[in-house]
């Protein structure tokens, strides 16, 4: 199995220099925001390690939320931020870039404070940021095996077209037809390779790290519970909600993005309310979740959400300020309906510790169930994701799933009629 | 009227409570206003009918529904105009965005409306009248909103197929049964199942919604003759006993509809092929059995069970009724879980999303959040399927003036259109849109939408393709259709 990576490099940028970058950046597009693979300053559909990539400027436009709790940030860096997620390691991937669009990249990374110097990848690697979480929708599904499981649905489809006198036979007998027609004619199906070592030692000391930590901090954590539950219930009943209608030209900004492949890139960004404990909070709720996108939620779902392809949360600014940055099928109205209706309680655990959340009850409460407040902070906090790559657009994660069990399906040594009538419903 | 009244009937318009069917004819006026004074008088004093009105039989009913160009054009002040819905602020072609939403492209881009675009008219008259009589209603209403400083800019005639839309099929089967009365608290245990009664605020404004708060609305701080704010003590709620009244104007290729399942099915196939497109017989039956347990808000008339006590959960692979059918796409009878009601540990083990549940289950978001109230009327010749099918049929010029009312258009209205109906991506479908309305536009990366799938029984599925598209829309708008006192308050 070959494990995905996930990269980001962050530079703040000049910020005179903004309106000058985005031009640069919209010229990477074929639509707004929707990046064109072959583009010449990164052709993204090179890479054929790459899933997902995305260039954000982190123009935070809430920032004078801070004022809520008497803080002022006027040095607040604009960040550019160039994120993705691809197979193998995220180190091979940036030396890539550097090795073969390094011209692009010097072209676009020159609007930065610091811009590269003669080695761009000590550069990104330089600024590269890690996340505090992430997730993967399907841990090691390549680019490659999703290309060639959509190819083999598609073949497979074509077949069943073209002998209509199949549709009236038995499951298995259709599926023997199938199977002998896909080992004479059908796509290529890659094996899969060796998962790397260093992969599964790096795995197993998380755990075993996260094991000890959470073993020495458990009875603290239940010792002090009272305590911190107390402390808890007098910040959430205290702490500002700042939700208003968002500004309709940043709405209308946002939206003039969105919705032309059956995915959409969402990039959000906001400052973690001050003090130690929601910093606390907030590393322990990381932990939690970076433990359950790691051993839990590998196969296609985020507890109940199966739509997200690839997401990340990051610190930046020293900890002052979030990024929230996936990728999701369907338009904004549908992300935000699972949102709200499955996962709200994991959104609080996150944001409410981000300022202006709505209300929440013991960190899992309200919140995000609260629609419409809900629906106000995402959208302003919302960022427009400038330009925006999927190695596989016209595909959803339910697609991909779906390519991928008829894959496995296909290679079983036999199936009962059952199962075999089950598989073909998948094609 | 049977049923108990809402104890704000007076305020209501009453297409909130009925579609008027006792009244088969009926016009929709799209006016402009040149003369805002002389309009608000007229507005102010017209004589719209209410719930209330309901109690007795009306001879002509009128209802009237105000778009942001008009709230504009009579002078309501921008700060109150600004707290409506930003949809309908936007108008539903004010933005290429919301266009691409709903599947507004291609030959139904709003570039190609009759009306609607690039402007949306300033109100909307809905003349409704017993059989002989809209003639004259309309002449004097015509003739008293010219005189009023309107300009009446199109007028959408409608006519009267005896409940059937033009493809042949009862129209109007399932419908939101509206909690009038308060009966359910949401997000109770009974929500894990699908449910058919569905909270007054996802219609009304100014009442709990599903979530159990309140939509977003104008609430002012001035006293008047408006109602008060249920959640803002003190202050008074514009809002409250209106809604949003979305109107399209979807042209139906009924010939063209009933010659390609001819062509796919044979004459005689024809009819079951359609039916499985719709997902019900043409007489409005259920395509899936009778659910073994009463469904709330479905019933208890024998004719409602029949034709709605039924989920798709024992038909999870479409074979009864295709997973992309019209019908199941545009209400998937959800409930908030996959399994329903189920004990504690169960329902926290699903809710974690572990172990993990079958790869289909759990697709499609819960329906009571994005359920609509229809109040469409047909338009054009009646040709009935077999006649449509003949190859001398003249062109029956038909279709559907479709109405619906909702509350937060987004949630409800566009999610439908967008996330159930026009998706190719519905419940794992992978290259079909709604068989009936889907625009058949590939998707951007090239893929078709234009097929469509009968799951067998053998697990393999009948496949459609190049569908071509049997829906145009010429034409639409959001409106407000205000309470009484919310449109007596908007034209002093």
């Amino acid at each position: 199995m070959t494990p995905q990576s996930t990269f980001m490099v962050a530079a703040p940028i000049q910020a005179h220099r903004e309106p000058e970058l985005q031009r640069l950046l919209g010229q990477m597009n074929d639509a707004p925001g929707q990046a064109d693979p072959r583009n010449a300053l990164l052709p993204f559909a090179s890479y054929p390690q790459l899933h997902v990539a995305r260039f954000v400027i982190l123009h935070d436009k809430t920032l004078s939320d801070l004022g809520a709790y008497g803080i002022v940030f006027p040095d607040a860096p604009v960040w550019l931020v160039f994120l993705g997620d691809c197979d193998g390691s995220a180190e091979d991937m940036l030396a890539r870039f550097a090795g073969t669009a390094a011209d692009g990249l010097r072209q676009i990374f020159a609007h930065c404070e610091v811009p590269p110097g003669p080695d761009l990848l000590d550069w990104m690697r330089r600024h590269s940021v890690m996340p505090a979480a992430q997730y993967v929708n399907w841990v090691g599904r390549t680019v490659q095996q999703i290309r060639e499981e959509a190819a083999l649905h598609e073949f497979l489809r074509n077949s069943l077209g073209r002998e209509p006198h199949l549709l009236s036979q038995a499951p298995a007998a259709i599926r023997a037809r199938l199977v002998e027609q896909a080992r004479r004619g059908g796509p290529v199906l890659s094996p899969q390779l060796a998962t790397p070592a260093a992969w599964r030692r790096e795995r197993a000391l998380w755990l075993t790290q996260t094991a000890l930590v959470g073993l020495l901090l458990a009875p603290i954590l239940l010792l002090c519970s009272p305590l911190l539950l107390w402390q808890l219930r007098r910040r959430e009943r205290a702490d500002p909600v700042i939700a208003p209608r968002p500004d309709p030209l940043h709405v209308v900004e946002l939206a003039a993005l969105e919705d032309y492949d059956v995915s959409n890139a969402f990039s959000a960004f906001g400052s973690v309310k001050p003090g130690r404990f929601r910093l606390w909070t907030l590393l322990l709720v990381f932990r939690m979740l970076e433990f359950s996108t790691r051993f839990i939620y590998t196969r296609g779902r985020l507890a109940r959400v199966g739509t997200i392809h690839f997401a990340r949360w990051v610190f930046l600014d020293n900890r002052r300020r979030l990024l929230f940055a996936s990728n999701y099928d369907g338009s904004l109205d549908s992300y935000m309906d699972d949102f709200i209706n499955k996962v709200a309680f994991g959104l609080n655990l996150v944001f409410s510790n981000g300022i202006g959340w709505p209300r929440t009850r013991f960190l899992l409460g309200g919140g995000a169930a609260r629609e419409q407040e809900f629906k106000n902070y995402l959208r302003r906090h919302q960022l427009p994701t400038q330009v925006w790559y999927k190695a596989y657009p016209g595909l959803t994660a339910a697609d991909l799933a779906t390519n991928t069990q008829i894959r496995e399906g296909l290679q079983r040594a036999s199936m009962t009629d059952v199962e075999a009538r089950r598989w073909l419903a998948l094609i | 009227m049977n049923a108990t009244q809402p104890a704000e009937a007076v305020d209501i318009q009453g297409l909130l409570w009925s579609g008027f069917g006792s009244l088969p004819e009926a016009a929709f006026l799209l006016v402009r206003i040149d003369n805002p004074p002389a309009a608000r008088v007229w507005l102010h004093t017209a004589g719209v009918t209410t719930i209330a009105d309901l109690a007795n039989p009306q001879a002509t009913v009128l209802q009237i529904a105000l778009s942001a160009n008009g709230l504009r054009r009579l002078g309501v002040p921008d700060r109150i105009r600004d707290a409506f819905a930003p949809e309908f602020l936007d108008g539903m072609a004010g933005d290429a965005a919301r266009s691409r939403r709903l599947g507004d492209v291609g030959a139904s881009a709003p570039e190609n409306w009759r009306w609607g675009y690039p402007s949306e008219p300033d109100a909307l008259l809905l003349l409704y009248a017993q059989a002989g009589g809209l003639e004259t209603f309309k002449r004097d209403i015509g003739a008293a909103v010219r005189q009023a400083g309107f300009t009446v800019v199109h007028e959408l005639p409608t006519s009267d197929m005896g409940s059937k839309e033009p493809f042949g099929f009862k129209d109007g089967v399932s419908q939101p049964r509206i909690d009038w009365e308060g009966r359910r608290t949401p997000n109770s245990s009974d929500d894990l199942e699908y449910g058919n009664l569905i909270s007054v605020g996802e219609f009304v404004l100014g009442y709990r919604n599903e979530y159990g708060l309140y939509t977003e609305r104008p609430v002012l701080a001035e006293s008047g003759a408006l109602p008060d704010a249920e959640d803002r003590h003190g202050s008074r709620d514009l809002g409250r006993n209106g809604s949003y009244l979305v109107l399209r104007e979807l042209h139906q290729d009924v010939r063209g509809f009933w010659r390609f399942v001819a062509e796919q099915a044979g004459i005689s196939g024809a009819e079951a092929l359609a039916e499985a497109m719709v997902g019900r017989h043409r007489s409005g039956e259920p395509l899936v059995a009778r659910h073994h347990l009463p469904i709330r808000g479905v019933g208890p008339g024998q004719a409602d069970i029949e034709a709605n006590q039924f989920i798709y959960d024992a038909d999870r692979a479409g074979v009864g009724c295709p997973v992309g059918a019209h019908v199941r796409r545009a209400n998937p009878r959800t409930g908030d879980l996959p399994g329903g009601r189920q004990g504690l540990v169960a329902r926290l083990l699903r809710t974690l999303g572990v172990p993990r549940p079958d790869l289909r289950s759990d697709l499609i978001a819960s329906s009571r959040f994005h359920r609509i109230v229809r109040r469409g009327r047909e338009f054009g010749s009646w040709v009935d399927p077999r006649t449509a099918m003949q190859p001398d049929c003249p062109e029956p010029a038909s279709g559907l003036h479709f109405i619906c009312l909702n509350a937060n258009i987004s949630r409800q209205f566009e999610f439908i259109q967008n996330a159930w109906l026009n998706s190719a991506k519905f419940n794992g479908l992978g290259d079909e849109s709604d068989p009936l309305t889907g625009n058949r536009m590939p998707l951007q990366s090239g893929q078709p939408t234009d097929r469509f799938s009968l799951p067998q029984a053998n697990g393999v599925a009948r496949r459609l393709q190049s569908i071509p598209p049997f829906v145009t829309v010429r034409g639409g708008g959001y409106f407000f259709l205000p309470g009484v006192r919310a449109l007596r308050f908007l034209t002093q």
